[in-house]
């Protein structure tokens, strides 16, 4: 049970800053997860917490207690890696208990503590096995149980599940959010697949070249992305994105070609005459009859999912996709009509990429 | 071998059994001699087929180079070299490859220069530092001016000795100080993945836990690896017990083997006893062999690395 500060946090290698800056808090308890494409810098942020890289600036406390120069093991932290990185030549058993052996535990406590979590990760019978005679998913429950193990306060994941195939990923998403809720520990989980982000964070951090994009549940990252780059990463198939400029007169975004696209009237408002990137969630999108919908697009080609069809089309010079059950209704070549709900439109500023909401203007800082 | 033809594979099994023939050749032939006597030994033509004389060759031979004791002081010496080396190439590959500091490469470099400076080449210097082990610091005291100083203030005259000469110490320890040791677990050492030093990190194992718990046990197979190449190393050394012993309780067992065989100008016009010289031979090579056969196995797998 420990709430994890991080304040300002900075990482440089030589000259180069790969993590500008970064403040998270994480609730005792809250599964959180840090989602961003490879060198984002989220590994390095899990890697700092954990105390394999020291912190250039900046403090982290873990319950309530700066761990800049503590070492890992006196950090209350355990970590599942990547690579699982067991000890070849030790048992499951040796792998699991090594660390109470180092931390002097007499061995039948040890035995005891071993046998009860090796238990409860369905690893009994393999206790006497090395890593390299079991699957990958058994050396993965090996690395969880040698971080459950040391009951920690903390517990940290870097990118845990990505060498499995895409059917046990799925199965140990689940246990580890299982085990999350048994242990209760604040957890800390870092990966780049954002189905595990979605499906397992109490609260998601999206990362981007080294600083924090957005903080929330899933669903508000979802359903209000914070910035372009948030809007584009989460949710697949991606977020379809046009310019424009915001027209106040008929509550709309006027595109390049002169379609336009109807947006709530206080947003419209709000941000009158401005140029604006439009995000459109495929999901969001439906087909219609060529002129019958906000703008035409020449449909290109379709991609069986089983449930739903993905429509590919080409607008302009861009690529629209288009998530829909029904049949094709025209042909290769032809144009077709695409409609979204003014509700559904998502607003970013040109410029710096973020989030335009209506009522905005009301949240900035008032001069006096 | 990707290629799969039958003529193919002839021609490299001829080739195969033509080294083989030509290394065990000579080993035939020392067998041969051995078991004559001298007048079949030296008769011609020369005789091809072994004869019956040998063990009253072998026991002749024993006796005549005092082989017991020199046995004795090469194996310590050998199982010194071996114990010396392992443990020393251990530390320094484990300071060079899991330690971050700034003099890392240099001191690398420094270590593996030496390779191109073996023994033989530096024997001289060698052997001055051997036969006084504090030769470089009195060389420093001296030129830095110290010796002057405490020589004006208390009349001491600072003069540090220690002789190696004549004791296993000088016979080990030039023996140890060597590269190739500390290249072979360096290159082991850098195949450890990263995330395992971590792991142990994370599991409040310190450096020397880790290393004893984590790096020997992985690095066994080199270890054994090692220990044979040093032991066949340390035993058929020649030229520095040469030098360094002149007590001969300290002889080594090649050296001894040198005496056996006959120069023709100390057996003063007498017939050379090559069929004792040969004995002497076959059981001065007998330990090296029975070692890297019975940790062949382990030396194969450790020489190219793949337990893991």
């Amino acid at each position: 049970m420990a709430h994890i500060t991080i304040q300002d946090v900075r990482k440089s290698y030589a000259k180069t800053e790969v993590v500008h800056g970064v403040s998270l808090e994480v609730q005792s308890g809250e599964f959180v997860v840090i989602l961003g494409p490879s060198g984002c810098g989220k590994s390095t942020l899990l890697r700092m917490i954990a105390g394999l890289e020291s912190i250039s600036s900046g403090e982290i406390l873990i319950a309530g207690k700066v761990v800049n120069d503590l070492e890992p093991h006196q950090r209350g932290c355990a970590m599942v890696f990547q690579n699982y990185a067991l000890y070849p030549h030790m048992t499951v058993a040796d792998n699991i208990g090594y660390g109470l052996k180092v931390a002097g535990l007499p061995l039948a406590a040890r035995n005891a503590k071993v046998a009860a979590v090796a238990a409860s990760v369905g690893l009994t019978e393999f206790l006497d096995r090395r890593p390299g005679q079991l699957s990958g998913g058994q050396r993965q429950r090996v690395a969880m149980a040698r971080a459950i193990v040391r009951e920690p306060a903390v517990f940290l994941f870097d990118e845990p599940l990505s060498n499995l195939d895409a059917k046990l990923r799925v199965q140990m998403r689940h246990e580890i959010r299982r085990i999350h809720n048994q242990i209760s520990a604040t957890s800390v989980f870092v990966t780049h697949d954002q189905a595990e982000g979605m499906t397992l964070a109490d609260r998601l951090v999206v990362m981007n070249k080294g600083v924090i994009e957005q903080v929330g549940t899933p669903e508000e990252i979802y359903h209000a992305p914070a910035s372009v780059y948030v809007g584009g990463f989460i949710g697949s198939p991606a977020m379809n994105f046009m310019g424009g400029m915001v027209s106040p007169n008929q509550a709309c975004v006027a595109l390049e070609n002169g379609s336009r696209i109807e947006i709530p009237q206080a947003l419209a408002t709000a941000h009158a005459g401005q140029l604006v990137q439009i995000g459109l969630r495929p999901e969001a999108l439906s087909l219609v009859p060529a002129g019958m919908g906000a703008f035409d697009a020449t449909f290109d080609f379709f991609e069986e999912l089983g449930p739903t069809r993905l429509y590919h089309f080409q607008f302009e010079d861009l690529m629209i996709a288009a998530l829909a059950s029904d049949k094709p209704p025209v042909q290769v070549g032809q144009p077709m009509g695409l409609k979204i709900a003014p509700e559904a439109v998502h607003l970013f500023a040109a410029d710096t990429g973020k989030r335009l909401e209506a009522t905005q203007k009301a949240a900035q800082p008032v001069m006096v | 071998m990707i290629e799969r033809t039958p003529i193919l594979n002839i021609a490299t099994h001829a080739i195969l059994v033509f080294g083989l023939l030509f290394l065990l050749l000579p080993m035939y032939l020392v067998i041969v001699a051995a078991s004559h006597s001298l007048q079949d030994v030296v008769a011609v033509p020369p005789n091809l087929l072994p004869g019956d004389q040998l063990w009253i060759n072998l026991q002749a031979a024993w006796a005549k180079g005092h082989l017991g004791e020199r046995f004795v002081t090469t194996f310590v010496v050998a199982i010194g070299v071996m114990t010396g080396k392992i443990v020393l190439s251990c530390i320094t590959a484990f300071g060079i490859v899991f330690f971050d500091h700034r003099l890392k490469m240099p001191i690398f470099w420094l270590i593996f220069i030496t390779l191109m400076l073996p023994l033989e080449v530096r024997i001289v210097p060698t052997y001055a530092v051997a036969a006084n082990a504090f030769l470089p610091f009195q060389t420093l005291l001296d030129l830095s001016g110290i010796t002057w100083v405490i020589n004006a203030l208390s009349g001491v005259e600072v003069k540090l000795e220690w002789n190696l000469l004549n004791s296993y110490a000088g016979l080990i320890m030039p023996l140890v100080a060597t590269a190739t040791g500390t290249f072979l677990y360096r290159q082991f050492f850098l195949t450890i993945p990263e995330e395992l030093v971590e792991a142990a990190k994370m599991d409040g194992a310190g450096p020397l836990r880790f290393l004893w718990d984590v790096l020997i046990p992985l690095s066994r197979t080199n270890i054994a690896a090692l220990a044979t190449i040093m032991f066949v190393y340390a035993w058929n050394q020649y030229l520095w017990p040469l030098l360094v012993v002149t007590d001969q309780s300290y002889a080594m067992i090649a050296v001894e083997l040198s005496r056996l065989v006959p120069k023709f100008s100390a057996t003063g016009g007498e017939v050379p006893k090559w069929h004792i010289a040969m004995a002497g031979t076959l059981i001065v090579m007998l330990p090296p062999i029975v070692v890297v056969v019975a940790m062949q196995r382990w030396f194969v797998r450790g020489l190219i690395n793949t337990d893991k």
